[in-house]
C-alpha cells in the first residue's frame, strides 16, 4: 500500500499529464466525428459574449460596406416587387430567390473562421429565437452553411469551407445532382463531386442547391463552374466551383426554418421502420 | 511567491485576450496565423510548480479551443509543450547548467533562441497535426507548421523585448 502511494506521489506529474492528455485527445477525436454534440464550442456564454462585444466594434467600423450591401439587396428586392406580372398579388416579402414555404430568421455572424480545415461561424441568435441544429444558413448571395450547435443566445455553423460539410447541389440548367465538398485549399472555391459524365456542362454554368435535402430549399445560389476535371477511377466529373459569397467577409445572414422538414423527416423515418 | 502567482495570472488573461482579439484575426496569405499565447508556457518560472503549469496549460488550451471551435487540439498541444518543457531546458541550456538562474526574458542568446524555437515547433506541430487529423494533408500540415512557427517566433521575440523589465 505504502509503495502504491509512493509511486503515485513520485509520478504525480506524469499521471496528471496522462490524465489531461486523455481528456484533450478524446475531445479532439470527438470533434472530428460528424454530428456529435460538442462541449467545447464557441456557442456558449463566455466565448459567445466576448465575440459579440468584438463584433459590435468591428461592425461600427464597417458600417459603410454593410450599408452598401443592404442597399443593393433592397434594390434587388424592389426590382422583383416591380416586375411581378400579376399586379394584384404582391410578392411575398421573404421571397429570397427560390425560397418558398419557409420561415426566415435574420441573424448576424459574430465570429468567422476560414484558415483551418474545419471552419465554423458563430451567430448571435440561438434557441430562444428558435434556432435548431441542422437548419440551413444563407445570405443574399448564396449558401453559407448548416447550424451545428446551439445555446440559448448563440449558435455555431458548419461553414461550407469545412471538410465535414457535404451538401446536395445541382447544375442549374441540366438538373444533374452532385455533392458539394471542400478540399481545404482555397477559400474562394468548393468542389462538386459525383456528377455523372452524361451531364453536359461548361465553364461559367451556375451551381445551385438541389431539392434532395431537407436543409436547404431548392435553387439557392452557390457559385459558378471554374474548372472541370474527370476522375479516372470513377468516371465522374469533379468540378471546381467559384463561390458567389466571399466567405472571408460575412455580415448579416438568414437562417431557414423549414416548415415541411419535420413532416418529411418523420415520413422518411416511418419508411425505414417498416 | 505571491507576486509571481499574480504575474502569472495576469499574463494568462492578457495573452489569451490578445490572442483572441488580435492575433486570431491575422491570416497571412489566408492560412498562416501566429499563436503567441504560448508565451505563457515559455515564460513560466523555471523553478515554478510543475503540476500547476500542466493544469494551467490545459486550461489555457481549452479556452482557446472554445473560441476556435477546434475540439481539443489546442489543449493537447499546450499540454505536450508543458510536459516536455524541462527536457527542452536540458537540451537547450546543457545538462550542467544552473537551472535556477535561467531567465528567459532577457537579451537573446543562442540558447534562449533554440529553446523558444523548439517549444514553438513542438506546439505547432501537435496543433496542426490534430487540427488536420488526416495523413493525406501531411505536406500541407508541415508547411503550415513551418510558416506559422516563423511568424509566432517573430512575434514572441518582439513581445519579450517589449515587456522586458528595463533595468538599465
Amino acid at each position: 500500500m505504502q509503495q502504491i502511494f509512493n509511486f503515485i506521489y513520485k509520478n504525480s506529474n506524469r499521471l496528471l499529464f496522462l490524465l489531461l492528455l486523455g481528456i484533450s485527445l478524446s475531445l479532439t477525436i470527438q470533434s472530428h466525428s460528424f454530428h456529435r454534440s460538442k462541449m467545447i464550442s464557441s456557442a456558449n456564454f463566455l466565448s459567445g459574449g466576448v465575440y459579440e462585444r468584438i463584433n459590435n466594434l468591428n461592425e461600427y467600423l464597417n458600417l459603410k460596406v454593410q450599408n452598401d450591401a443592404l442597399a443593393s439587396e433592397n434594390a434587388k428586392l424592389r426590382s422583383i416587387l416591380f416586375n411581378v406580372k400579376d399586379t394584384s398579388s404582391i410578392a411575398k416579402l421573404d421571397s429570397i430567390k427560390g425560397v418558398k414555404n419557409e420561415n426566415i430568421l435574420i441573424s448576424k455572424v459574430i465570429h468567422n473562421s476560414y484558415n483551418v480545415h474545419e471552419n465554423y461561424l458563430t451567430l448571435n441568435s440561438g434557441e430562444l429565437q428558435g434556432v435548431k441544429p441542422d437548419m440551413g444558413v444563407i445570405n443574399s448571395l448564396g449558401i453559407i452553411g448548416i447550424i451545428d450547435n446551439t445555446s440559448p443566445h448563440y449558435s455555431t455553423v458548419i461553414s461550407i469551407l469545412n471538410k465535414k460539410s457535404q451538401i446536395n447541389a445541382k447544375i442549374k440548367k441540366s438538373n444533374h445532382f452532385g455533392s458539394l465538398v471542400w478540399d481545404g485549399k482555397s477559400t474562394g472555391f468548393v468542389q462538386l463531386v459525383d456528377v455523372p459524365r452524361l451531364a453536359s456542362i461548361k465553364k461559367g454554368d451556375t451551381i445551385v442547391t438541389g431539392g434532395q435535402s431537407v436543409i436547404f430549399p431548392e435553387n439557392i445560389g452557390i457559385g459558378t463552374i471554374a474548372n472541370i476535371y474527370t476522375e479516372k477511377e470513377t468516371n465522374y466529373y469533379k468540378i471546381n466551383v467559384r463561390l458567389f459569397n466571399d466567405m472571408t467577409n460575412l455580415g448579416h445572414v438568414y437562417i431557414i426554418k423549414s416548415k415541411d422538414r419535420e413532416e418529411l423527416t418523420n415520413l422518411e423515418k416511418r419508411e425505414k421502420d417498416e | 511567491m505571491n507576486s509571481a502567482l499574480l504575474v502569472n495570472i495576469f499574463r494568462f488573461v492578457l495573452l489569451l485576450a490578445l490572442q483572441i482579439i488580435i492575433f486570431n484575426n491575422m491570416n497571412f496569405l489566408g492560412y498562416i496565423s501566429p499563436f503567441p499565447y504560448i508565451l505563457f508556457i515559455i515564460l513560466y518560472p523555471v523553478n515554478g510548480n510543475k503540476s500547476g503549469l500542466i493544469i494551467a496549460s490545459f486550461l489555457l488550451g481549452l479556452i482557446m479551443d472554445m473560441f476556435n471551435n477546434s475540439g481539443g487540439a489546442h489543449a493537447t498541444a499546450c499540454l505536450v509543450l508543458a510536459y516536455f518543457r524541462p527536457s527542452l531546458f536540458k537540451f537547450a541550456f546543457g545538462l550542467s547548467y544552473e537551472y535556477q538562474t535561467i531567465k528567459l526574458n532577457d537579451v537573446l542568446t543562442p540558447e534562449r533562441f533554440s529553446f523558444i524555437l523548439l517549444s514553438v515547433l513542438i506546439h505547432h506541430l501537435t496543433l496542426f497535426l490534430l487540427e488536420a487529423f488526416q495523413l493525406s494533408f501531411i505536406l500541407d500540415t508541415l508547411a503550415r507548421t513551418l510558416l506559422s512557427t516563423v511568424f509566432t517566433i517573430i512575434i514572441c521575440i518582439i513581445t519579450i523585448y517589449l515587456i522586458k523589465p528595463n533595468k538599465r
